[in-house]
């Protein structure tokens, strides 16, 4: 199998992140997870971070030097899975309103 | 890190990492920003992204008109991207009351040159197709409000400040500040001491504990109270492109992300005060219950997060900003409620051409620090977002 190129290789898939977009900001020395989270919105899509955190630790550890375990996660936030409004509102009537 | 410093920063949000910029812009050296956690892990990261100049007074309304100003420059200036776009605010009225109250607004708003207006509501409906009008008797537009990236724009700053010189600790939180006959000696952190003559404190919902480490003998009463946010998933882009919002229904606002395409917003839904900020199931029913009045399609759209972040409300939800006169050389700029991020980029011009130049030509007396002590508050602040 050939090697894709670089810029090529997508990490987030939900939200289309390259592993090139994930290095160069690790070289200008962003490296606090949360951060890169933040600026390349790893983690942030439907799948909630399920396929590229992992990826992404693997980067950050390779890059920095430092052991995987020891890099904390960033915050999962609920719900876990993606929930419809609809199902969420079914549930309230008029008399909810303020 | 530095064991001196001429100027020490608490707090690395949007607000101390402006007032950072700002003073390095103005030519101060030796600047230090201490940030407990990583840059803008308080209420900045949590914000709704909305910028408006659609407010009821005259202070707060001069004072956005002026951010806005700069909020269009900041790309150019800090040389990064901060995504922010002019896609307005529709302020939904339902009621006769509502929509005088609302004209007064946009009278003022027009004195000081905001070209806001009522509509009516097939002209909002224009401007945001899925909208439902049902019951909606006008609406307040003004399209030079908008929106911007809290994490561009927190990175933005911060890189900025650096060039030109501010030193950014990370992890570094100030657990105390020594004062002798009401003179700074020093902000002792967790990793050292740094001997300094000049405290600004600009950590929002902790400011009242920075306040009391310095002994700072006024009340400034500044309390954190939990708010929430969703996101859905991305829907076609230009869908809802303002900030829509409708105190009908109990201040909810929500707008489409610029970049990404998801909803984002809330409702006026709060707890505390509190430093807790999990989020909440009851305020999952019922944002996605009012996102529904409002949009009905939103039904068959997906929620793919919630979080909760602080509103560092004072009495009239007007922050507490500059100097305090018992401590030489301590400057508060804390409890900007909803309306924080918007304020930022003029908040840092304002307090740092006071701190440098002894005065000011915005509207800061507004937000007096002395205001609570006197009994003598502000009329309340429009509040959402
Ligand atoms: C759900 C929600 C929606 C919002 N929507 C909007 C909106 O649409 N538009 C808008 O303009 N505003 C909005 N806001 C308000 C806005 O987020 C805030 O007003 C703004 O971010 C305040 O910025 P700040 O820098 O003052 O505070 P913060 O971002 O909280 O920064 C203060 C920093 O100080 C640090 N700190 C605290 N104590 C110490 C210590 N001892 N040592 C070192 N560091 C310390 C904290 O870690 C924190 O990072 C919203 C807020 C919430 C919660």
């Amino acid at each position: 199998m050939t090697e894709e190129p670089r810029e090529k290789i997508i990490i987030c898939r939900c939200n289309d992140v390259t592993k090139e977009e994930i290095e160069a900001l690790i070289d200008r020395g962003i490296t606090d997870i949360e951060e890169i989270k933040r600026l390349l919105r790893i983690g942030m899509g439907p799948c909630q971070g399920r396929t590229c955190l992992p990826l992404v630790m693997g980067i950050l550890a390779r890059k920095t030097g430092k052991k995987q375990e020891g890099i904390p996660l960033p915050a999962t936030r609920v719900p876990v899975r993606p929930v419809m409004m609809g199902v969420l509102a079914g549930e309230m009537g008029d008399d909810d309103e303020e | 890190m530095k064991s001196e410093a001429k100027t020490v920063i608490i707090g690395g949000g949007i607000i101390g990492l402006s007032i950072a910029y700002n003073l390095a812009k103005l030519g101060e050296s030796d600047i230090v920003v201490l940030e407990k956690g990583y840059l803008g892990n308080g209420s900045t990261f949590r914000c709704g992204t909305g910028i408006r100049q659609q407010f009821g007074d005259e202070a707060n309304i001069r004072m956005m008109k002026r951010s806005v100003e700069l909020w269009k420059g900041l790309k150019e200036e800090l040389g990064y991207d901060v995504e922010f776009t002019q896609s307005g605010y529709l302020f939904l009225i339902y009621s006769e009351e509502e929509l005088e109250a609302f004209n007064n607004n946009v009278r003022l708003q027009n004195r000081f040159g905001v070209p806001s207006r009522i509509i009516t509501p097939e002209e909002a409906k224009e401007i945001v197709p899925p909208l439902n009008t049902d019951g909606v008797i006008a609406a307040a537009w003004n399209h030079t409000d908008g929106k911007a990236n809290p994490f561009k724009a927190v990175f933005a700053y911060a890189n900025a400040a650096k060039r030109l010189g501010v030193e950014i600790y990370e992890y570094t939180e100030a657990k105390d500040i020594k004062v002798e006959d009401g003179k700074i000696k020093a902000v002792v952190t967790n990793r050292g001491e740094i001997r300094t003559g000049r405290v600004i404190n600009a950590a929002n919902a902790w400011a009242p504990l920075i306040n009391k480490m310095a002994g700072v003998p006024i009340k400034i009463p500044i309390e954190p109270y939990k708010h929430q946010s969703v996101k859905t998933e991305p829907i076609k882009p230009g869908q809802i492109e303002p900030m829509v919002i409708s105190f009908k229904h109990g201040g909810v606002y929500m707008t489409q992300e610029a970049n990404q395409g998801g909803v984002i917003g809330g409702y006026g839904l709060k707890y505390g005060p509190t430093y807790d900020i999990t989020p909440t199931y009851d305020f999952l029913r019922g944002v996605s219950y009012r996102f529904a009045q409002i949009i009905p399609a939103l039904k068959y759209v997906n929620i793919i997060r919630v979080w909760g972040g602080f509103y560092a409300e004072t009495p009239d939800h007007n922050a507490a900003i500059g100097r305090i006169n018992e401590i030489d050389e301590f400057y508060i700029a804390a409890g900007f409620s909803g309306h924080g991020f918007m304020l930022a980029p003029v908040v840092g011009e304002a307090l740092a051409e006071l701190i440098v130049d002894g005065k000011t030509d915005k509207p800061l007396d507004f937000y007096d620090p002395y205001r609570f002590e006197r009994g003598e508050l502000r009329g309340q602040a429009l509040q959402m977002g």
